[in-house]
């Protein structure tokens, strides 16, 4: 749980955050996000003190982190950044040590839990665990950036536009391995970017800042559905319809769907986007597909026609 | 092929020398690399962090390293004497802006993502520092240091100019000397001394990256091992002689003191130009200088007499081109009128005002002539051709050759160029014979010995004797070289000893034996 009260920034006399208060509820990602310059990396950075905040109040589980000497504070927060920040003098291995070599974990230990998060990232461990940076493409480094924030397992992660360096197509796929990684799951997470997308494929809350301040933060769908400003209606405005997709779920619109025949594979779950179902609709070239929800045990059918005819509904309502 | 031999027996007839000499000289090299290391590579550190302080400390360490060494060497003449503590002070502020500069450059270059992120995982500043910034910067903080070193190795050829040792005693006793092994002898284990220890460097500096770790740590150790094979030459002694290089090879130098007198007396080299200051200073007791110095009056030395005549003659001549005379047959009795002019006491008044009343040649040389009445307004015009003067670079012959040039574009429709600063001898004379220039002051016990050379048996008879020598080496430079001695200007210019004239008369020594019988006593003492 991470709860910022009244933080604001001044370098030399120009407010880069003006008084910015959010809460991230344990194992909730919070997206910031924002243009460039409008603080949203300053926020970041104040909550494991790389910059020191000129007024305000952060909490950690609890813990007032000005209370904490900065290097303490820092080993119990992972750190990824846009250029993974990998030394290049160390292997693979030695840059995913480094936090626990800071703690003092024995070697053994150490090296049980690099080979672990390397396995957990899809990369072979005889392969890659001697390797230096330099050898490694943009998408294996920001795996080993990611391991490496995750070696000690900290229960809070910071990710500064954790894919902005990446190509579109290597930045899916290492969203998607992020999203599916199971020590995720349960972290407490603060991520900075400037892509919308991302930012709904990924975030529980949004905050939207512009200018050092907050405009809105909500969940994806109170921010599309809900702008409470001319800045949160303008700021979604030339990717509507995808957004719009991407933030309804299917178990949002459960009642409106038709049932499943019986014994029919479900390949789709309910806590995914209209987005992604009509994706993958497109992607088979299949007229309907099953959707299961595993809290009620429900199969469910959609089409396209369904999912417009939904969709349209919802926006009549609105 | 012969010359190749001759240095090699050379090196091998002198390999104690060689061998003194280049432990020295990696030992000034490396005790100032160490020290430059020790407090450069600090700094750099901590400039790295704060850019206005980082502009003015490279500042200061790049006006340092655009004094002239020489000049550099001079000025730390009065604060720390003259040997190894000046040579490695001077040495030292010269490798201090490669290592500074590097280490600032090599810090600031590592990637803030890569020092940010190492702050985000919670490493110390400390940590930072020795794990990160130093291991990623080393490279080029490396290439600085070897930088330092074959500066190093290159300036430390002119601490044989202080008293300091080193490979530039051979080097400028061999330019002095006009003799090619010797220069060779110094300058070849200099050239290599500087290609090894690059190389041995860049092998440090090829080393992965990840490696540097272990750099960090091997590289002081071998600096410090190799700078204490050099242990200070510095013992106390009761009566210390400091002769130039030019003096420590001659026969009627520090050779034919030792054969002839034998005299055997604790010695270091050093150059004239510092020479007579530190026998002023009590730094030295017992100076190899010349007997018209200027200096010689301004510090009160007295010259101890040569009763066994091992100095030869040194009179004063212009040595010209004989195609030049031929060519501008006004020219000779333009020189001429020179001769016979300046005696002993005269050259010294004028050099003691250029050398300590700090007078410019130009000025002394027309007072000079307008004192003798021999100055005339320059005819004016180049047309009747260009005459090029060339000097040794000592006051005497700046002096000389400005006299000359008054007279001859007083006398004559010529023009006159000069070239002066010739280093030593060997330089005048190739400049000489390869008509670079066309004249210049030389005298004759330096032609006789240092250019002709000629054997003991044809040497002993003429040595003593003024005119002897002058038709020796008029006929001999004419036949070999077609270069003529004309009439010598007056003045005796020979090498002697000397000694602070409080000393000289408090120990009783008047001659050169007396100096030399004072020395066997003392050892007898001890």
């Amino acid at each position: 749980m991470i709860i910022a009260q009244n933080i604001s920034k001044d370098f030399n006399g120009i407010q880069a955050v003006k008084d910015i208060s959010f809460q991230v509820k344990e194992g909730q990602t919070l997206v910031l996000l924002g243009t460039s310059g409008c603080g949203k990396t300053t926020t970041l950075k104040i909550l494991n003190r790389l910059i020191e905040p000129s007024s305000g109040a952060v909490r950690i589980n609890g813990e007032d982190i000005f209370s904490l000497k900065p290097e303490m504070l820092r080993r119990s927060i992972g750190y990824v950044s846009q250029n993974s920040g990998l030394f290049p003098h160390y292997t693979v291995a030695e840059n995913i040590a480094i936090v626990p070599k800071l703690l003092g974990w024995d070697q053994k230990k150490i090296r049980q839990r690099s080979e672990d998060l390397l396995r957990q990232l899809k990369l072979s461990v005889t392969e890659y665990a001697g390797k230096y940076p330099d050898e490694l493409s943009g998408g294996e480094k920001q795996r080993v950036a990611l391991a490496r924030a995750l070696a000690s397992d900290p229960p809070v992660l910071l990710m500064d536009e954790p894919f902005g360096a990446l190509d579109p197509i290597t930045r899916a796929a290492v969203q998607k391995e992020f999203l599916e990684l199971p020590e995720l799951k349960s972290k407490t997470i603060v991520l900075v970017t400037h892509d919308v997308q991302e930012a709904f494929a990924l975030g529980d809350q949004i905050c939207l800042m512009d200018k050092g301040g907050i405009m809105q933060t909500g969940t994806p769908k109170e921010l599309i559905f809900g702008p409470e400003n001319e800045f949160s209606r303008n700021f979604f405005s030339h990717q509507r319809l995808q957004l719009e997709l991407s933030a309804l779920k299917f178990k949002d619109i459960w009642k409106e769907l038709p049932d499943a025949k019986r014994g029919s594979e479900a390949s789709l779950e309910s806590a995914q986007s209209l987005w992604e179902g009509m994706e993958l609709l497109a992607e088979n070239n299949q007229e309907m597909l099953s959707v299961i929800n595993a809290d009620t045990d429900s199969v469910k059918e959609i089409t396209i026609q369904t999912i417009q005819s939904v969709y349209l509904e919802i926006k009549r309502n609105r | 092929m012969s010359e190749q031999l001759n240095l090699w027996q050379f090196m091998l007839q002198q390999s104690d020398k060689l061998l003194d000499q280049t432990i020295a000289h990696i030992g000034l090299t490396c005790v100032s690399l160490v020290i430059a290391v020790a407090i450069g590579l600090p700094l750099g550190i901590w400039i790295a962090e704060r850019k206005r302080t980082a502009w003015v400390v490279l500042g200061i360490a790049g006006i340092l390293q655009t004094i002239p060494s020489i000049a550099l060497l001079g000025f730390m003449i009065p604060l720390l004497g003259i040997g190894a503590l000046p040579a490695i002070a001077a040495l030292f502020l010269y490798a201090l802006l490669p290592v500074i500069r590097n280490t600032y450059t090599g810090i600031t270059g590592v990637d803030p993502a890569v020092t940010e992120s190492a702050a985000a995982m919670g490493m110390s500043k400390w940590q930072i520092l020795l794990n990160v910034q130093l291991p990623l910067a080393m490279p080029v903080i490396l290439a600085g240091i070897r930088t330092a070193t074959v500066i190093n190795v290159g300036v430390a050829t002119l601490a044989a100019y202080i008293a300091a040792g080193g490979l530039g005693e051979f080097i400028f006793g061999g330019i002095a000397l006009n003799n090619t092994n010797m220069i060779l002898a110094g300058a070849i284990p200099a050239a290599l001394l500087a290609i090894l220890l690059d190389f041995l460097l860049s092998l440090f500096q090829k080393a992965r990256l990840k490696r540097m770790r272990k750099v960090a740590v091997i590289l002081p150790v071998l600096l410090i091992l190799f700078s204490s094979f050099y242990i200070i030459p510095y013992a106390k002694e009761k009566i210390l002689a400091g002769f130039t290089p030019e003096f420590m090879g001659r026969e009627d130098g520090s050779l034919g003191l030792k054969s002839k007198y034998k005299l055997n007396i604790p010695t270091v080299v050093i150059s004239d130009a510092v020479m007579y200051k530190a026998a002023f200073e009590r730094k030295l007791d017992v100076i190899s200088g010349y007997s018209t110095d200027g200096r010689l009056k301004a510090y009160d030395l007295v010259t101890l007499k040569d009763d066994k005549t091992i100095f030869p003659p040194y009179y004063a001549a212009p040595l010209v081109r004989q195609d030049v005379l031929a060519k501008y047959p006004q020219l000779q009795p333009a020189l001429d009128l020179l001769s016979g002019v300046i005696n002993d006491s005269v050259m010294t008044e004028l050099n003691y005002r250029v050398d300590y009343e700090k007078q410019l040649p130009e000025k002394v040389a027309l007072d000079f002539m307008l004192a003798k009445g021999l100055y005339k307004k320059p005819q004016s015009g180049s047309e009747g051709g260009v005459i090029r003067l060339g000097s040794k670079i000592f006051a005497e012959q700046y002096i000389l050759i400005n006299i000359y040039k008054m007279l001859i574009e007083g006398n004559t429709n010529l023009k006159v160029v000069t070239r002066t600063g010739l280093g030593g001898t060997k330089i005048c004379f190739d400049a000489l014979t390869n008509n670079e220039i066309d004249m210049y002051p030389e005298y004759t016990g330096t032609g006789l010995l240092v250019i002709l050379k000629p054997d003991k048996k044809t040497l002993d008879p003429i040595i003593a004797d003024r005119n002897k020598v002058f038709d020796f080496v008029r006929k001999k430079f004419s036949d070999q070289y077609q270069l003529s001695w004309l009439k010598p200007i007056g003045f005796n210019n020979a090498y002697a000893l000397m000694m602070r004239r409080a000393q000289a008369q408090s120990l009783n020594i008047k001659t050169i034996s007396d100096l030399k019988n004072y020395l066997s006593n003392e050892n007898h003492q001890h």
